[in-house]
């Protein structure tokens, strides 16, 4: 076994040598060294602990109408003390991108500046009220502008609704303003066209809609095939879907012939953004003859996951479908900004009760201005070569899905598992043990067990190299039939794999309360 | 470009391990003459100068800590703990993602169950999501529910319901089957308000949406209005967009609401300019296969350990794509967090308590506004928020107010726009406000109307 | 009688009740069910109707009606136990009877061996 200069392996114990791992005693404690256990804040707390000093109030008369709350509520209490243990241990059992490479392909999990955070949390941003005077607000109606010019200009679109609240919320706000645009011209249209390819919002969002959703074939080389969207364009069409870069990786390169035939039956292009990350900088939506597509700024504009959002959907506009925008939006006034929030009668009306995101555009202007429009299309340059390093460097052992170049992220298939009796989620399984966040995995549905792998720009040389030595490994041993590894990983994960069958067969959402009050 | 980690030469050597010479080449299929526009954009600036900038856009706006502050109407100034902060911004939970391989997410798993747990308790019912984007998204998202489970469609908005939110619920179904009946607030009579909602249901009617407490603050019982829904096979949806006053107040679920949604910002969560929130969502048991948003439960691993994963995913887009319960694809995780955090360090007894501090603030603004020639006072049940008459315009004297730094409330006219409320102010007072902020509005506001 | 549809659906007849449920390949494609949402008793539906939605982790398919009926019974066995479905298909995983409104339709659908012939095909 060969071994790094402080004298550790520098290859992994297999699979079946991992019982040399397991300690050959439980504690006491149920811990084990730094991974402890951990119950849940019901089991840990009491009805009469509590972690904040409120303050002490003389007796007075309520004036709540008698209907006043009784019987326990039954959410015991921990001392601040015992509340920063349970979730600093609770923390500790998750990966993160701050932990390591995070190759989740269409997510982009690329970092997360800590500068973003600490410029939310100025006062000035993070202490006003969306309903204050906008006489006290105006540098929040600033940013927002300001923001708005960065991302109209990187788009090349001439307008953009801030206020969806994530991807799948914006997608929901340009497919309406579609369907507004077309009801202001007396157009009743039926259909959305989607590739097969597509994120599955895409059809939830066009069905939410009240389109019927037809389905339009890939091409051999992942694109969307042309002649049979033409096909399938008529004056029924209302609008057709695309996620360009795709869903496998790939720039469209029929785009602009592709606009040209949406236009032309008299429908509208939804382009989904969710992949801008790879050409931010590099080429504008509004060149290509987009109408309308969102930008999640929890992926291209590095605002953090969160372990499930908040996330942030604004929407750019071509021309025919800006008066359709949602309100509240900022208006430049000249001597200063106003909000609309009523009155318009073309906008599709309100998605939310506020202004959106807030926290959310200073995280996103926070990483624009810090990278410039050079450091933008930097980042758009090095996201594309890390992916298509991945590509090369891993071609000849796995399957590549199409030829390359990718756009910033690669897809692989399982072909090359086959017969060795591993799965793509066995082989993303593996690779926790190894130390990284599984790729996306069984998305795109195009391809057999797709493996979709989206390094980000954020990665270095040596990051990549160390994640291709793995995954070369790991497809090496799949190969060689060395499959222990695989059945039944993680073996160095926390947990072992979950029973999923038994969490949806018998649901238990909730903790019950011994004492809680029925 | 400190947040690029290849060097120049790095990248050389990775263009030549991919075999093209050029970084464009690798952009081949983005056609030629679109290719590297000019980007009229300022260059990448140091961490300093970026800081610069912003901070001068902040110091533009009156943060509401720094005055005497009255504002509410769906989004309250609460005190949030330093803890709450310092959790959310551990980079595990920080740069997680959404919790699809739970052997290396246990840590956000717990935290959803745990919230799901937090949420049912606090509302009354059996069971809750993830949480959703928003109150107002949410509250949307219920009355789609409601037409699942009914198979009817007509759908009641009383008028205690925030005019955002039925703003909201109209635009998101506009496209949709549903059909949505708007009720008009009765700011002086909370009573004839819900009795309203409560004749507007007939046997076509979906839900019924009531507010509690109300856009005017008003609280009310519910129970009556929840027996009229049930009578005609109608549920009831209950909203609650200030969730600090169920420490106090007889819970939804107690009332016999049927879904229980609400805005979560209140515990944990700064006001943000608005957003992001923390939509809430909870249900009784047998309802729970329709309920749209993420789900987390509780399960084993192979070990036979007790562990969480994210459950019944097949009602979502990812799945059902075009037939899913709702096209809603994330929850506000960190937000939730941070409602997490901060309940466990309330506890019980805590929540009670600042809720009654809540509630004692606004029957000292009730009793201060009271003594104002001119100022009535509309409400005589309610949890931390009031509205009051004035004798002229409220937007004009919020407006004069702010010359005196005091943020003096919300001018229903900003909600309710050529609505005939052009005199009405809603006015909130939570644990922030001192008896000293207290007497200077009332100060400045008797001054403003003489 | 047993017939099928090429949507792995198995009909079993009996006079003009049909008793419907899916097919062994069905359920080995869907994996470990978790939940089957069934029809109301009473409810009437055209052949290719959906009628149920049958649930694995990963994934969920719509039972759709094989002919035009009115649903009689449905297997409440189901509720407590989906795991049914894939432990006994044919026999007590069923999921619902309907009676036909003509029994001369079922002709249009498949006998064993045309399925058979159609499953084959698949792989």
């Amino acid at each position: 076994m060969s071994m790094n200069s402080q004298g550790r392996p520098t290859v992994p114990v297999a699979g079946n040598d991992t019982t040399e791992m397991q300690p050959v005693f439980e504690s006491y404690s149920g811990h084990r060294g730094l991974f402890l256990a951990e119950p849940l804040i019901f089991e840990l707390g009491t009805q009469d602990t509590s972690g904040v000093d409120v303050e002490d109030i003389e007796e007075f008369e309520l004036a709540i109408g008698g209907l006043e709350r009784e019987g326990d509520i039954g959410c015991p209490g921990l001392s601040e003390p015992d509340t920063v243990r349970h979730f600093t241990r609770l923390s500790r059992r998750n990966y993160g991108i701050d932990m390591g490479v995070f190759p989740l392909g269409s997510c982009t999990m690329k970092h997360n500046p800590r500068l973003n955070e600490k410029m939310a949390r100025l006062p000035g941003f993070g202490d006003i009220h969306p309903l204050q005077p906008v006489s006290t607000v105006q540098g929040g109606l600033e940013l927002m502008n300001e923001l708005s010019h960065w991302i109209t200009t990187l788009t090349g679109m001439p307008a953009v609704a801030l206020s969806p609240k994530a991807g799948a919320h914006g997608e929901l706000c340009g497919v309406m303003a579609i369907r507004a645009a077309l009801e202001a011209r007396g157009d009743a249209r039926e259909v959305v066209l989607c590739p097969e390819s597509a994120h599955g919002t895409n059809p939830a969002t066009a069905a939410f809609c009240g389109y019927k959703v037809k389905s339009i074939p890939a091409k051999e080389n992942g694109r969307v095939d042309v002649d049979a969207l033409k096909a399938g364009l008529d004056d029924t069409v209302a609008a057709v879907m695309i996620t360009n870069p795709n869903t496998c990786g790939l720039f469209e390169t029929d785009i602009k012939e592709i606009a040209d035939a949406i236009h032309e039956a008299g429908a509208f292009f939804y382009c989904d953004g969710a992949n801008f990350n790879a050409i931010m900088g590099k080429a504008r939506p509004g060149d290509l003859g987009v109408d309308a597509m969102h930008l999640n700024l929890h992926k291209t504009f590095s605002t953090p996951h969160g372990g499930g959002g908040p996330g942030s959907g604004p929407v750019v506009f071509s021309d025919a479908l800006k008066d359709f925008a949602p309100m509240p939006y900022v208006v430049d006034t000249g001597s200063g900004y106003k909000i609309v929030e009523d009155g318009d009668a073309s906008s599709l009306g309100r998605l939310t009760a506020f202004h959106g995101q807030m926290g959310m555009y200073v995280r996103a202007l926070s990483y624009m201005l810090s990278h410039g429009s050079d450091g933008i299309r930097q980042a758009a340059e090095d996201a594309v070569l890390n992916a298509n390093y991945v590509l090369a460097s891993l071609s000849d052992v796995m399957s590549a899905s199409f030829d390359g170049p990718c756009m910033h992220e690669a897809l692989f298939d399982d072909r090359f598992l086959k017969d060795t009796g591993v799965t793509t989620l066995d082989f993303a399984k593996a690779m926790i043990d190894e130390g990284y966040h599984p790729m996306t995995m069984y998305f795109p549905l195009v391809v057999h067990g797709a493996m979709l792998v989206e390094p980000t720009e954020t990665e270095s040389k040596y990051n990549m190299d160390q994640f291709i030595r793995s995954m070369r490994g790991l497809a090496k041993d799949a190969k060689a039939g060395a499959t222990d590894r695989f059945e039944g990983a993680p073996y160095h994960a926390p947990w072992k794999r979950l029973d999923e069958t038994q969490a949806a067969r018998q649901p238990v959402l909730r903790y019950r309360l011994a004492q809680a009050a029925e | 470009m400190r947040y690029l980690p290849l060097t120049g030469d790095d990248r050389q050597a990775m263009l030549a391990k991919i075999g093209v010479r050029h970084i464009d080449d690798l952009f081949r299929d983005v056609p030629k003459s679109d290719l590297n526009p000019d980007i009229d954009l300022p260059r990448h600036q140091s961490e300093m100068a970026v800081e610069r900038h912003l901070s001068r856009m902040a110091a533009k706006n009156v943060p509401a800590g720094s005055v005497p502050f009255f504002v509410g109407a769906g989004a309250y100034k609460h005190h949030v703990p330093a803890t709450v902060d310092h959790m959310i911004q551990r980079g595990e939970f920080l740069t997680a993602y959404t919790p699809y391989q739970p052997e290396i997410a246990q840590g956000t798993l717990q935290y959803l169950f745990e919230f799901q747990t937090l949420v049912a308790q606090l509302t009354g019912m059996d069971v809750a999501n993830a949480s959703m984007y928003d109150g107002s998204t949410a509250t949307a998202e219920a009355v789609m529910m409601a037409r699942r489970v009914t198979r009817k469609k007509r759908a009641v908005l009383a008028g205690s319901v925030h005019a955002h939110y039925q703003a909201v619920v109209e635009t998101t179904t506009q496209f949709t089957d549903d059909e949505i009946v708007t009720l008009e607030p009765v700011p002086a009579n909370p009573e004839a308000e819900l009795a309203a909602a409560l004749d507007a249901i007939d046997d076509a009617t979906s839900c019924v949406v009531v507010q509690n407490p109300g856009v005017n603050g008003s609280v009310l019982d519910l129970t009556p209005i929840a027996e009229a829904a049930h009578a005609k096979k109608a549920l009831l949806i209950v909203v609650v967009t200030e969730v600090m006053s169920l420490g106090l107040i007889k819970s939804p679920g107690e009332m016999g609401a049927d879904i229980v949604v609400g805005e979560g910002q209140s515990i944990g969560n700064g006001l943000n300019f608005g957003g992001p929130y923390l939509g809430l969502f909870a249900t009784n048991q047998k309802y729970v296969r329709q309920m749209p948003g993420r789900l987390c439960g509780k399960t084993v691993d192979a070990d036979g350990n007790e562990g969480f994963v994210l459950t019944l995913s097949t009602r979502e887009q990812h799945i059902r794509r075009e037939k899913a319960t709702s096209n809603i694809c994330t929850n506000s995780g960190l937000c939730s967090l941070a409602f997490t955090v901060h309940m466990s360090l309330l506890g019980e007894k805590g929540l009670r308590q600042l809720a009654r501090v809540n509630h004692k603030r606004a029957c000292e603004l009730r009793d201060a506004l009271s003594t104002i020639d001119g100022v009535q006072i509309l409400n005589t049940a309610f949890f931390n928020e009031v509205t009051v008459t004035l004798p002229v315009p409220a937007a004009d004297i919020v407006d004069a107010l702010v010359s005196d730094n005091v943020l003096a409330g919300v001018p229903m006219s900003r909600l309710y726009p050529g609505k005939g409320f052009d005199n009405h102010l809603i006015l909130a007072a939570t644990e922030t406000v001192t008896k000293e902020d207290i007497s200077i509005l009332s100060i400045k506001l008797a001054e403003a109307l003489s | 009688m047993t017939k099928y549809t090429e949507d792995h659906e198995w009909i079993d007849v009996d006079g003009d009740i049909a008793t419907v449920g899916i097919t062994d390949y069905a359920q080995k494609a869907l994996g470990d069910v978790v939940f089957v949402e069934l029809p109301e008793t009473g409810a009437s539906f055209s052949a290719g109707d959906e009628v149920s939605v049958v649930e694995s982790v990963k994934a969920a398919s719509e039972v759709y009606a094989p002919l035009t009926g009115e649903i009689t019974e449905i297997n409440e066995a189901l509720e407590g136990d989906p795991s049914l479905v894939n432990t006994s298909p044919t026999a007590d995983g069923w999921f619902f009877k309907m009676k036909l409104a003509n029994v001369g339709d079922l002709d249009g659908l498949m006998d064993e061996e045309a399925y058979k012939a159609h499953v084959a095909g698949l792989d």
